[in-house]
């Protein structure tokens, strides 16, 4: 027998290619005569544009082509708004590919230069004299809903974008009943996902063809299709969108389009060259999507027993200048806010603003991460205030293994479906974290320091995450004839996470090969024209599950063939070893000769080959060659469309050490435990989560687009922009507890954002903890800089005693 | 992120890249490109002329006299890091390296680049200084020693004349009796500091600080000496009073106005814990 795969901790078979260089992203695809295309982009947040003098640019004979506004003829229109939704405000703001007459944030692209290489592009656009005359802006979210602030868009008063209010049970009553209420007012700011890779374009049209042939780093080839076909006017088949190795996404890549995506390819139609567009750090951090700040003010009403009867949480949403993604980020904040508790009454809304910065779009965790801290800093205020510990709190209020499916009545999720939790055993995990802890040895431990001047301190965040929403991914699981490789081909794509291993795993276990010998073909729409995108936690579930309905048909089909060709029961083969053999017997058939075998053939080319042929004797039959209801080879496909989506779930607590003098926080230890169902690859899910962590940290403590008060991006570089290194991020111990989801197959729940989304409540709760000595007051914010610590602990020293 | 135009030259003696700067007043000289090159892509930079130190002969090379290290421009500061003979004549050079970047840009940055370079955040400067060091320039009009005290003027600017090129970084040896620490916070291993402190501490009889010397980095417009704290450690015994009155003085060097990165206010209580850590480290390692 062969060891299962599926479960094991299989080597990621991309890595090797990758770590030798030998990966192909966007700037490797050989194009012979490309041209290069750079931006002229605004500098001012919001300012109306007297003129654009490109007059210098376009002499420079090494420029080819300078575009504004003007020159883009029928694209000169807003981009879609990809996700409509009837709480949006009439006329909901999509960006145009470049600017006409006004710009509405710092880094909103005014012109394109395509030149024979950057530099010169990047000359011609210093060349080009934009003259505005700024308008004045207001980015503080409480401010901008006021009446009388500066607009954005001059038609959409106080700079609501959406205002959407859903209700599950009757908040309403359940604040009639409570014997205590409490709130608080939380805020977290902007962030962006800075992949290691940028944005990145390629375009070649074929005149003789008719094919636009792009090359996008977007996690949504299939959709950037759609859209380039239908901006362009041509069929679908006639553009192929390929995304090849893509250096991290975290959903800043599933935004589609951003300006250069439909403007690179006008270029290379229009002036019949390859043309590129290599997104530099600066245009990835003015131009790129960007996500994260909400100021939510939440409240909750619970019994003196902890019990928490209803939950009322208000947010503002920060969309930025344009709302293209629909209100998403915000309803999964919404839909998430009740976390993994009962609380029967809940009433939540929220405003999305537009503000002079640029555009709001998932970023890893998608709005959770703000939903979280909202709702576990509630949690632990109200723990506090009713003098019960914080894991009992937690734990009374648990939805219980046997309420599951657990309905959210009224509550509809970002897929437009309603939010049903499928599983969970939450008061487990719950026990194994306080058992990994040791809060007892802890508190000692804390105590003792106390006395020596050194503040430890003990923080813990749960969180649920709606993963693998539909609509649907599709697999097709194909045999090489030549090689025996199994080519497994899915429509969505890999940034990195390693989900050509997790497929070859599925696909292994089915028709007996090893994953090695599984070939991952993904982010090609030649390759799968049909399929949806990366996002959402969602490739292991959808495609996963896709791909294993397409692997039992194949298996079935080669069991079929074998039997055939080694004229045994179909019972009686195995498959295994790359081949198919008699049980308990030592004749096979390799996966290469069924694959040939299964083919009717003409002429032979190869030994095997022969045995396909028309005089062979394997290939006598009565009927035709292939049979009335077949297809030649072994090559199946199907499809998963998940009913709705799958809850996975987590909780994370860290230990950390304050420094009053320097305000420096020092993570001790951290331990996580999570459940993402059924494990695939303990180790891909290892890095997943342990990625997340690091984000986590990132978002806790060190990133921040920060913006002057005038919009300008003040951290637009990574000496500003804070990522941790390694040496910020501790080793964390991961546990993994497997709560099968009933909706799908395999019984599988995404993983990919899972590890970012408690970090900050984690870590706020801790230097709570570690605080209390010196009465700070609660931290509310994230992420926390060593200077807003000491302004805390500045306060708290200047309150009389 | 690409630069702007610029022409390139690799001289290989002092007089040629003097002549050179001298010919083309945009003109800059290149050693480790650790900092020159990132503002040149993001244009903040736009030298007409970039003169390569990499091949000018004599411009590298340790050497350690009777009273001090001397030590060639173009020396990697990596290899200032690892040389035993400069960090026994002076311990505190390998303490301070360390902070300085990673590895990696350690290996190609240069000691001479960090000095002209002169990042009101950058540890070599504020070592210079502490240390009471000196470098050596060559320009049109000859070879100068402009001691550290005379050196910076403002963040990123010395008093060195375009023209010149600094050849040689000088650090006097440990005096006697004196013990040496570095304490900095910065928000990620490796970054500038928020705040830095170079500290030399001689003492006398019973313990008695006889002579003290500070540098801060990070918390003004240029690196600058801690003469307030060092006058209220002097004549102490470096006692926990003394401590707390060096840091509390230290504050006013603390000039920056709030940034990105943390506020005035915490940068001044952030020196003064550093000035306490590291006048206490090196008043250990004085003995006495
Ligand atoms: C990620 C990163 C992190 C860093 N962190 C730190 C840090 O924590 N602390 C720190 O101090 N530094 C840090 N640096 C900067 C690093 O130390 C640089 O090496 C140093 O500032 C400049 O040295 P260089 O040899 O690279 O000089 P270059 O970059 O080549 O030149 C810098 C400037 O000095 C001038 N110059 C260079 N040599 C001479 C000379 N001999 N005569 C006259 N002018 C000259 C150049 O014209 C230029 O203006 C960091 C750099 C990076 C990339």
């Amino acid at each position: 027998m062969s060891t299962r795969q599926f479960g094991a901790p299989v080597q990621r078979n991309a890595d090797p290619a990758l770590l030798r260089g030998e990966g192909a992203f966007i700037d490797d695809i050989p194009l012979a005569g490309a041209l290069h295309a750079a931006f002229v982009r605004s500098a001012h947040a919001r300012a109306r544009i007297r003129s654009i003098d490109t007059r210098a640019a376009r002499a420079n004979p090494d420029v080819v082509a300078v575009y504004t506004a003007d020159d883009i003829g029928a694209l000169d229109a807003p981009l879609p708004l990809l996700i409509p939704h009837p709480s949006i405000t009439a006329g909901g703001k999509t960006q145009r590919p470049l600017a006409r007459d006004e710009v509405f944030y710092a880094g909103q692209c005014i012109a394109m230069v395509v030149a024979v290489d950057r530099y010169t592009a990047e000359d011609a656009c210093e060349a080009i004299a934009v003259d505005y005359e700024p308008l004045p802006v207001e980015l503080d979210l409480e401010k901008a809903v006021a009446d009388g602030a500066p607009l954005v868009h001059d038609d959409i008063p106080n700079n609501v974008a959406a205002h959407f209010i859903q209700e599950s049970g009757d908040a309403d009553a359940a604040f009639a009943r409570a014997e205590h209420v409490t709130t608080v007012k939380v805020r977290l700011e902007r962030s962006t996902a800075a992949p290691l890779e940028c944005r990145a374009i390629a375009a070649r049209w074929d005149r003789v063809t008719g094919e636009l042939m792009v090359w996008d780093g977007t996690q949504a080839p299939i959709a950037v299709r759609g859209g380039l076909a239908s901006v362009f006017g041509i069929d679908e088949d006639n553009v192929r969108v390929v995304a090849p190795n893509v250096g991290g996404g975290f959903g800043q890549k599933i935004m589609m389009f951003h300006p250069d995506e439909i403007l690179v390819p006008l270029a290379a139609m229009e002036l019949d060259r390859p043309v590129k567009y290599i997104e530099d750090r600066v245009e990835n951090f003015i131009g790129a999507s960007q996500e994260r700040a909400q100021i939510h003010e939440i409240t909750l009403a619970a019994l003196k027993d902890g019990t928490v009867l209803g939950l009322r949480d208000s947010f503002l949403h920060d969309t930025g200048a344009f709302i293209p993604y629909g209100i998403a980020v915000a309803q999964v904040s919404s839909t998430s806010v009740a976390g993994p508790y009962r609380i029967p009454g809940i009433w939540v809304e929220f405003k999305a603003v537009y503000t002079p910065c640029v555009q709001v779009t998932p970023y890893r965790g998608c709005g959770r991460p703000q939903a979280c801290f909202a709702i576990e800093r509630a949690m632990d205020q109200l723990a506090d205030e009713l003098g019960i510990d914080r894991f009992e709190l937690r734990r009374r209020n648990f939805i219980a293994p046997d309420e599951f499916p657990y309905r959210r009545e009224g509550l509809l999720f970002a897929d437009g479906l309603a939010v049903n939790y499928d599983s969970g055993e939450y008061a487990q995990a719950l026990d194994r974290i306080v058992g990994e802890i040791d809060l007892p040895a802890f508190r000692a431990e804390q105590a003792e320091a106390r006395a020596e001047g050194r503040y430890l301190g003990f923080g813990l965040g749960f969180y649920v995450e709606a993963t693998g929403l539909g609509p649907y991914e599709g697999g097709r699981v194909k045999l090489h004839p030549i090689t025996g490789k199994v080519y497994v081909t899915t429509g969505l794509t890999d940034q990195g996470q390693g989900h050509g291993t997790v497929f070859a795993q599925i696909v292994a276990d089915q028709v007996g090969c090893a994953p090695a010998d599984v070939v991952f073909v993904g982010g090609d729409t030649q390759a799968q024209p049909w399929g949806v995108a990366t996002f959402a936690s969602r490739a292991a579930v959808v495609s996963g599950n896709a791909i294993h309905k397409a692997a039992l048909r194949a298996r079935a089909q080669i069991v079929q063939a074998a039997a055939n060709m080694l004229e045994v029961e179909q019972d009686e083969i195995e498959l295994r070893d790359g081949g198919a053999w008699i049980r308990g017997g030592n004749r096979s058939v390799s996966l290469a000769e069924v694959a040939t075998a299964t083919n009717p053939l003409r002429y032979a080319f190869n030994e095997s080959s022969k045995t396909a042929t028309q005089f062979a004797p394997a290939s006598r039959h009565d009927g035709p060659p292939l049979a009335e209801g077949t297809h030649p080879g072994i090559e199946e496909s199907d499809y998963f469309s998940p009913p709705h989506a799958t809850w996975a779930y987590g909780v994370h607590a860290a230990i950390v050490e304050f420094d009053p003098e320097t305000c420096a926080i020092d993570i001790r230890r951290y331990v996580c435990v999570h459940d993402c169902g059924t494990i695939i690859n303990p180790m891909i899910v290892d890095g997943q989560v342990m990625g997340g962590i690091g984000q986590g940290i990132g978002g806790a403590f060190y990133e921040r687009c920060a913006y002057s008060e005038d919009g300008a991006p003040l951290a637009a570089s990574f000496m500003d922009f804070l990522m941790p290194y390694a040496t910020e991020v501790p080793d964390a111990e991961l546990i993994h507890t497997e709560t099968p989801s009933p909706l799908n197959p395999l019984g599988i729940k995404g993983v990919g954002e899972a590890g970012t989304i408690p970090v900050s409540q984690v870590l706020a709760s801790a230097l709570e903890d570690a605080f209390q000595p010196f009465g700070i007051a609660p931290v509310r914010e994230s992420p926390l800089s060593p200077s807003m610590i000491h302004a805390l602990l500045r306060e708290a020293r200047a309150r009389p005693a | 992120m690409k630069p702007a135009l610029f022409d390139y030259t690799a001289p290989e003696t002092v007089a040629e890249a003097v002549a050179t700067l001298a010919a083309d007043e945009s003109a800059r000289p290149l050693a480790g490109g650790q900092s020159l090159i990132p503002i040149m892509n993001f244009r903040l930079a736009q030298p007409g002329t970039l003169v390569d130190l990499g091949r000018v002969a004599g411009l590298d090379g340790i050497t350690v006299t009777e009273s001090e290290v001397r030590i060639g421009a173009m020396t990697r500061q990596r290899t200032l890091e690892s040389h035993a003979g400069a960090n026994a004549a002076h311990p505190l050079i390998a303490e301070v390296l360390a902070h300085v970047a990673h590895i990696a840009i350690r290996n190609r940055g240069t000691v001479g680049g960090s000095i002209a370079h002169a990042d009101a955040s950058a540890e070599l400067p504020c070592l210079l200084l502490a240390t009471g060091g000196s470098v050596c320039a060559t320009g049109p009009e000859g070879e100068r020693t402009v001691a550290a005290d005379d050196l910076f003027s403002f963040h990123m600017t010395t008093t060195l004349a375009q023209t010149e090129i600094l050849t040689e970084v000088r650090i006097p040896r440990l005096p006697p009796a004196t013990g040496w620490a570095f304490e900095e916070y910065a928000r990620r291993r490796g970054d500038y500091a928020l705040a830095g402190v170079c500290a030399l501490v001689t003492r006398g009889a019973g313990g008695v600080c006889t002579g003290a010397r500070l540098a801060g980095c990070g918390i003004a417009d240029r690196p600058v000496r801690l003469t307030a704290a060092e006058d209220a450690l002097r004549g102490s015994t470096v006692c926990e009073d003394a401590l707390m009155a060096a840091g509390e003085a230290a504050k006013g060097h603390a000039t920056l106005p709030d940034d990105l990165q943390a506020s005035q206010a915490y940068r001044a209580d952030l020196l003064a814990a550093l000035v306490r850590r590291a006048a206490v480290r090196a008043a250990e390692r004085a003995g006495g």
